[in-house]
């Protein structure tokens, strides 16, 4: 009897472990863990805690990419949800604020899923409209101030802790419990791959594909708005420059790391997540080496790659090719 | 025919547009404005161009921001720390862009990758390396860069057409040539409009692509030579987020993103329309910038509206054979 070793989730499962033992390498208190305050500290809670922002996202563009569409307002929709929940926070009790938060990230994910499955305007164009004027409105919304805020329970969203565990941490794997259940847990994982792989036919054999399309974006806009009130509680305040800038390019990548084709047709949620942590570790090793923090976008740039020609087609070819060749010899 | 309606619906916003803000301020329909306008998006204009021939062709470039912030920084050393001479700086300089274009194209046309995400790499790489040398921001003090911002050409009225505005026009024409009038810019529109059919009419699909993102990437370049001279500095966070305003700037100038339509002239358009909202909003004063991007994000959105309802109009009239009765539009394969 053989050992089979499941094919999938493999590399990203191995890149993980790899990028730890490297973190573990230049800082040898990396596993540490110590308990203060009932929460645990430690740096690879840290790297829990840090990655959620992009977690949550990915939870949500790995199934807008899943239908051959992308998603480039996230980032935005996360400064808008911030500005939201901080200018509310002081005034309204917590849950009138999450909804509020919510309520707005649903509106935006609305827009986006009208914009792409009713206008059938192409997803890049049609979500680049709210990345451009997104930042505007989330200005609109705070005044171009910073807006800070005290409010305990929201401050408890970005730095308290459930049964040990950040609360972000918690949230992100409640929202990927969530998303898996509601996703795998019935066929509409399937008709979201089938909408991916072909709308055309799939809309012929009776999938709704408008439907598909328009719920992903909304489901893509509440993620992006919940990580925008963590992020906004993590530092007790809403930056509508800053907050969420460029995480819509780690959520993509995030999503591409995790083995989901850009092309759509199949998804994992939880290698999308595993992308996330993978990203986040090695942002927090190449903090924790002391290497200038300048290395990051670079690295980035390096792992891209490397993920993107092993996922090419043409690169499975070159390999069959190779063997071929060796065999003949 | 429908280009040339595109195009002709972004003049009549500018023109309707200027002349709105010339009624509330009437010093802005001033030559000195209107040079300062050129000015000031000079090297938007420049990029915005590079851009056009790579969203006909049907790609898309985001690493044009970090380019021109790569060229910034890369200039202001060599001309500062290493003594290049500043020519030979540009040179150096326009050829390292050349050959990172030239990558990116290959990359994509090689391993069939979605040119999105390999610009997005080239993005991150480009502006890892100007971060990597340097983070600050450097001053350039060499003498041509006096000379090139003192010279200007004066216009009746007051304004100064300076030497980085007249570059964006004569680099603008020279693209709208190239675009338009070679064999060059044929197979752009070609490439654009299908690619399968223009592999198989025998034109070289590989060394086009690699042709289109190696002249984005030098005219990227040439904006940030320009840019240089704008601010005379060389720094790694410059021109952040100017992928977008570029990519704006082409649509709002009727290109089709999904490729095999468009023009350079729709592009300058495009970019004073943009140039037109910001003088706007620093005249009146009390508006803050912000109302530029949603200003930006709401012309987009009426623009690709258009495009849309305009190429809706246009498959309805060509479905449709000469002499016949309209018949009702029925989804293909329902059940008769």
């Amino acid at each position: 009897m053989t050992l089979r070793i499941p094919r999938r989730g493999m590399a990203q499962a191995l890149a993980l472990i790899v990028i730890l033992m490297i973190d573990r390498l230049v800082s040898p208190q990396f596993f540490n863990l110590h308990l203060q305050d009932g929460r645990l500290f430690g740096s690879v809670i840290d790297v829990l805690n840090r990655g959620t922002p992009v977690a949550l996202l990915s939870l949500g563009m790995v199934l807008v990419i899943a239908t051959g569409g992308i998603d480039l307002s996230v980032g935005a929709v996360m400064a808008i949800a911030g500005a939201t929940a901080a200018s509310l926070a002081d005034t309204h009790s917590l849950p009138v604020v999450i909804a509020s938060a919510l309520a707005v990230g649903l509106a935006c994910g609305l827009w986006n899923g009208i914009l792409v499955a009713v206008l059938r305007i192409q997803p890049i164009v049609a979500t680049l409209i709210l990345m451009v004027a997104g930042r505007g409105i989330a200005q609109l919304i705070t005044e171009g101030r910073i807006v800070t805020f005290t409010s305990p329970d929201l401050v408890w969203m970005g730095n308290g802790a459930v049964l040990g565990l950040p609360t972000p941490v918690v949230i992100a794997l409640g929202m990927l419990l969530l998303t898996a259940a509601v996703v795998r847990g019935t066929a509409l994982g399937l008709l979201i791959e089938a909408t991916g792989g072909n709308a055309r036919a799939s809309e012929l054999s009776g999938v709704g594909t408008r439907a598909m399309i328009l719920s992903v974006y909304v489901w893509c806009g509440l993620c992006a708005s919940l990580a925008g009130v963590i992020a906004a509680a993590d530092i007790m305040g809403a930056d509508a420059n800053n907050a969420g800038l460029w995480l819509e390019l780690d959520a993509i990548l995030a999503v591409v790391i995790g083995g989901t084709s850009l092309f759509g047709g199949r998804f994992s949620l939880v290698l999308a997540v595993a992308g996330a942590l993978i990203i986040q570790a090695m942002n927090t090793g190449i903090l924790l080496s002391g290497y200038p923090p300048e290395l990051n976008l670079l690295v980035k740039a390096v792992v891209v790659l490397a993920v993107l020609l092993a996922q090419s087609p043409r690169l499975g070819d070159l390999s069959r090719f190779t063997a071929r060749w060796r065999r003949t010899k | 025919m429908k280009a040339s309606t595109s195009v002709a619906i972004t003049a009549v916003v500018l023109v309707a547009g200027f002349a709105l803000c010339a009624l509330q301020f009437p010093n802005i329909a001033s030559t000195r404005v209107v040079a300062n306008l050129l000015t000031d998006n000079a090297f938007l204009g420049i990029v915005a161009a590079g851009m056009t021939f790579v969203i006909i062709s049907g790609g898309i470039d985001l690493s044009v921001g970090s380019v021109i912030g790569f060229t910034t920084v890369f200039t202001a050393l060599a001309v500062e720390r290493w003594g290049i001479p500043p020519f030979a700086a540009f040179a150096l300089v326009l050829v390292l862009c050349a050959l990172f274009g030239a990558a990116m194209g290959a990359v994509i046309h090689v391993f069939e990758l979605p040119p999105f995400i390999v610009t997005l790499a080239g993005m991150f790489l480009a502006r890892g390396v100007s971060f990597l040398l340097s983070t600050e921001s450097i001053p350039i003090t060499a003498p041509i860069y006096s000379a090139v911002s003192d010279f200007a050409i004066k216009l009746p009225g007051g304004g100064r057409l300076t030497a980085i505005a007249i570059a964006m026009l004569v680099i603008l024409v020279l693209c709208a040539l190239l675009l338009h009038l070679t064999r060059f810019g044929a197979n752009v529109y070609a490439l654009g409009g299908s690619r399968a059919a223009t592999a198989l009419m025998g034109i070289p699909v590989g060394p086009m692509t690699i042709r289109i993102y190696m002249l984005s990437s030098v005219l990227a370049g040439l904006a940030g030579i320009v840019f240089s001279f704008y601010t005379a500095a060389g720094y790694s966070l410059s021109a952040v987020g100017v992928e977008l305003d570029t990519i704006a700037a082409v649509v709002i100038g009727g290109t089709l993103l999904t490729g095999g339509q468009g023009s350079v002239i729709g592009t300058f358009l495009g970019v004073l329309i943009q140039g037109m909202i910001q003088t706007y909003i620093n005249f009146d004063g009390t508006l803050s910038s912000w109302w530029t991007k949603i200003a930006t994000g709401v012309l987009l959105f009426v623009f690709i509206a258009l495009q849309q309802g305009l190429m809706a109009l246009a498959r309805r009239s060509s479905l449709k054979p000469a002499g016949t009765r309209p018949v009702a539009a029925k989804p293909a394969g329902a059940p008769t």
